[in-house]
């Protein structure tokens, strides 16, 4: 099995020669279906070239770097990080709408920010180190 | 740190949300959790997923978010300031001229949160916010997915090979204490603020540490 790590998750997965997987794991691990248009995700489609696509396989590490985001990996290639592409991170923000998220509190309790809608919210990080 | 303000403020719609950048996990902030006795949400961000959705280079900064979670105000410098570059390092101690200057720009901050809450002031025009706004390039989305890779080594026993990834990730975003800090610690406790930070402290020369937040 290969282990890949994705902005908000973790997931193992049978893949081989690198990132070459099922399409129905490649749903699960980035979000984005295999059609014949390309990869999509709600109206978009990002097109793959046919050096990406197999007999019911696709290469999520070149469709990953085609959106822009890093694909980075230990040399024995067990395990992936795929980064979000820096666009993505540039448009959420410059929209200024806070980036929602879900984090444990010390107890393991998940907290998600959207649900304090309705306060003004100081969010502010710290560190022991 | 922020429990005061947040037992003066919190009948008027306000919310504290302290995350704590810890990739050694919630036993290992545990201790000053509860030191701090707070009552506002105090969460565990192992894999510093905040601050690759916020693009924060650094502990502590501060976004403030309004009732319908939009960023009036943008990452900045949550109350700190550079006076610690002037500390005697053999006595640990700082001129009485940069405790005080140092306690008055914290105060100068709370009062700014302060009057936020309870005025609306100090809220940034949306052009304003957005052109404070550090830019993501790809060498830092590069650097987030070797950090996230470096952590996830580290906890599963495989430290050589993950410090590998964290070197990477400070060298693509030399800018972000965090990770390097972060990874300084994952190697030894206390290694975040040793001869080597301090080293890496100076050679910022004129740029500071703590960038003073425009209010």
């Amino acid at each position: 099995m290969t282990r890949i790590l994705t902005p908000t998750g973790e997931h193992d997965v049978a893949a081989r020669d690198g990132l070459w997987m099922s399409p129905a794991d490649a749903a699960t691990v980035t979000g984005w279906t295999l059609k014949p248009e390309g990869m999509c995700r709600d109206d978009l489609c990002v097109p793959l070239p046919e050096s990406a696509v197999g007999t019911n396989e696709v290469d999520v590490a070149a469709f990953w770097q085609k959106l822009g985001g890093p694909v980075v990996s230990t040399d024995t290639r067990d395990v992936w990080a795929l980064g979000a592409p820096a666009d993505e991170r540039n448009a959420a923000l410059e929209g200024l709408a806070a980036p929602d998220f879900t984090l444990p509190d010390v107890d393991g309790t998940p907290r998600t920010l959207s649900s304090l809608r309705g306060k003004k919210v100081f969010l502010a990080t710290w560190a022991s180190w | 740190m922020w429990q005061q303000l947040y037992s003066d403020l919190k009948d008027k719609g306000f919310m504290v949300v302290a995350v704590a950048e810890e990739s050694r996990g919630a036993d290992h902030a545990r201790p000053w959790i509860e030191q701090a006795k707070s009552d506002y949400w105090q969460l565990i961000d192992t894999e510093h997923r905040l601050e690759d959705l916020y693009n924060l280079v650094n502990v502590p900064q501060a976004i403030w978010i309004d009732e319908q979670g939009k960023i009036v105000r943008p990452p900045e410098t949550a109350g700190s300031t550079d006076h610690f570059r002037s500390m005697d390092l053999k006595t640990r101690t700082m001129s009485p001229q940069a405790m005080a200057e140092r306690e008055a720009a914290r105060k100068a901050y709370m009062d700014a949160v302060r009057a936020w809450v309870t005025t609306g002031q100090h809220v940034l025009p949306e052009d304003a916010a957005r052109a404070q706004l550090p830019k993501v390039t790809p060498e830092i989305a590069s650097a987030r997915a070797h950090f996230r890779l470096g952590v996830w080594l580290r906890a599963h026993g495989r430290a050589a090979e993950g410090d590998l990834h964290l070197a990477d990730a400070s060298r693509l975003h030399p800018d972000s204490w965090s990770m390097w800090r972060q990874a300084a610690d994952l190697d030894e406790v206390g290694k975040a603020s040793g001869p080597d930070f301090w080293k890496r402290v100076q050679a910022l020369g004129e740029r500071p540490y703590y960038p003073p937040p425009k209010l």
